[in-house]
């Protein structure tokens, strides 16, 4: 499998945290699941890995993959950003979807990828998660969404604001059959990803400390004219204002997924 | 004119707001406020009244026409609050089984602490979703600023008319200019590049219906609104729920120009 290629591409490398520039190998950082051994930060982490960590092995079949982005409005810089991110991340847009079991119980999932574009929703993370809940509606199961975004994607204009009312009006179908939607919000879930299936799980995790808003800081500092608290917008910001069910930390988000998933499973019986 | 002088008009003071467009449209009113969790907001209007004897739920963003009126309505700009009042007043047109019709103007919703603190995301989320499976009928009007996910929380709609001169677009020209270019003096060149107009709105699927603008008659405009919205409304009525909502489904599904496999997949065939 080209992922496993993947890992194994990247496993001799080192990675540094971003807030105590401490260095790391890949290997050590995978085992600590990508929270720094020094200082306890989380750091992001790609679609791969993420679903390397939550969903059982050789469980995970990846679909809707040859999607790829048209710079249909030839919007300045859109073409060669695409290039970038493509050759940085092997990815050929910001999500990556399938479906697979997690400790057993079949789900969807889709995992956004801030390393792409800082994973901005346009066409192709639109249809890509909008087939993720379709797959999901058809086979009767659950998704688990993994967001991170830095809100619509402005080189695709209005066509990237419709993503957010396509994804919604899927997950829409999807709970309206009785199916479960878990979010698990991440660092940064911003602007229309907010706006959007961000906000529309039956259950809201949220990793530790992960940045979740819908304005900028820097436009919310300018209109409110005053300085924000540190915490502003973190996830334990919008626990405590209402907008999430729990933080997980990531060493327990696979036994806080599946107690979630047993207590949904269909066959309901007291034994 | 350029989309930019487009969207310099949609702010002129002058122009008609909200209030002009109820007022010019909608007969028997009776306003309701609040959105019976937290506060009313004053940035959207709304109420119950008549569309020549078919009874309406009206919800419409308004700027204000003077400081005092502009500094009230957050110069446009609704809070959680307001959308949780606008989706209140759609919960209540579905039980009653009449149709609901939003004119929309915002630069984008308010973007200040408080907003952020009693879920802005999470109040638009909620209208966008709630707005797709509402069982009864839906058109939203942009007469002047459609601002982003501000806009769409009152435009998951059956049908979507642009006024004339109205823009539509995902980022404001200058917010665009800004990340672009660190430069939010460029915001012609971004409105350009965003492609904002009725026209392309029209050419993209996102509006059904050009309302012209009649400048020296704003009876004769509000006249053109009126018809389109009872042709379109009596059209909608006739449909059963389930067709009704799988039609607004596709509305939306449609969106997205990507590639798959080699092969450019979209219903636009936009043409720059």
């Amino acid at each position: 499998m080209i992922f496993d290629k993947w890992i194994a591409a990247f496993s001799h490398e080192k990675l540094t945290c971003g807030a105590c520039k401490k260095e790391f190998s890949v290997k050590e950082l995978r085992k600590a699941l990508y929270i720094c051994p020094e200082c306890n930060k989380y750091m992001r982490i790609g679609g791969r890995e993420r679903i390397n960590q939550v969903v059982d092995k050789k469980s995970f079949e990846e679909f809707a993959t040859g999607l790829s982005s048209v710079d249909f409005l030839e919007f300045p810089g859109y073409s060669d950003k695409l290039t970038k991110a493509i050759d940085a991340t092997g990815e050929d847009d910001a999500v990556i979807c399938g479906h697979g079991t997690v400790n057993g119980y079949p789900c969807a999932i889709f995992v956004m990828d801030s390393r792409f574009m800082m994973a901005s929703m346009g066409s192709v993370v639109g249809e890509k998660i909008t087939r993720t809940f379709e797959y999901a509606t058809e086979h009767h199961i659950p998704v688990i969404g993994f967001t991170a975004s830095g809100g619509a994607r402005m080189q695709e204009g209005i066509i990237s604001l419709m993503q957010m009312a396509k994804c919604s009006a899927a997950v829409k179908k999807h709970s309206t059959e009785g199916n479960l939607y878990i979010t698990v919000l991440t660092d940064p879930t911003t602007g229309g990803v907010t706006a959007s299936f961000a906000m529309q799980g039956d259950i809201t995790l949220a990793e530790p400390n992960a940045l979740v808003g819908f304005a900028g800081r820097r436009v919310v500092e300018q209109t409110t004219k005053s300085q924000l608290p540190d915490n502003f917008q973190s996830a334990e910001f919008i626990l405590e204002h209402g907008f999430a069910d729990a933080i997980v930390p990531r060493e327990e988000l696979i036994d806080t997924l599946t107690t979630i998933l047993k207590l949904h499973r269909k066959e309901q019986a007291a034994g | 004119m350029t989309p930019y002088e487009k969207l310099k008009l949609t702010r002129q003071n002058g122009r008609p707001t909200g209030v002009a467009f109820i007022n010019g449209i909608i007969d028997d009113r009776i306003e309701l406020h609040g959105d019976r969790r937290y506060a009313e907001d004053a940035a959207i209007i709304s109420g119950i009244g008549s569309l020549d004897g078919m009874p309406v739920t009206y919800i419409a963003i308004e700027k204000g026409v003077d400081l005092a009126t502009r500094m009230k309505t957050n110069f446009g700009c609704p809070k959680p609050e307001g959308y949780r009042k606008a989706l209140r007043l759609m919960k209540q047109a579905e039980k009653f089984g009449r149709p609901v019709v939003c004119f929309v103007d915002t630069s984008g919703a308010y973007p200040g602490a408080e907003a952020e603190e009693r879920g802005q995301g999470e109040a638009i989320a909620e209208n966008i979703i709630e707005m797709l499976g509402l069982k009864t009928p839906t058109i939203s009007v942009v007469i002047g600023e459609g601002g982003s996910g501000g806009a769409l929380a009152l435009c998951s709609s059956d049908r979507v008319y642009m006024m004339e001169n109205a823009v539509y677009s995902v980022i404001s020209p200058e917010g665009c200019a800004s990340i672009l270019w660190k430069d939010a003096s460029r915001a012609e060149d971004a409105a350009q590049c965003l492609r904002i107009t009725a026209d392309d709105m029209k050419n993209f699927g996102v509006a059904e219906t050009i309302i012209p603008e009649n400048y020296e008659d704003f009876a004769a405009t509000c006249a053109v609104i009126k018809q389109n919205l009872k042709d379109d409304l009596n059209e909608l009525l006739k449909k059963d729920t389930d067709t009704l909502l799988e039609e607004r489904y596709l509305r939306f599904r449609k969106f997205g120009i990507y590639e798959e496999n080699g092969e450019t997949h979209g219903t636009v065939a936009y043409a720059l």
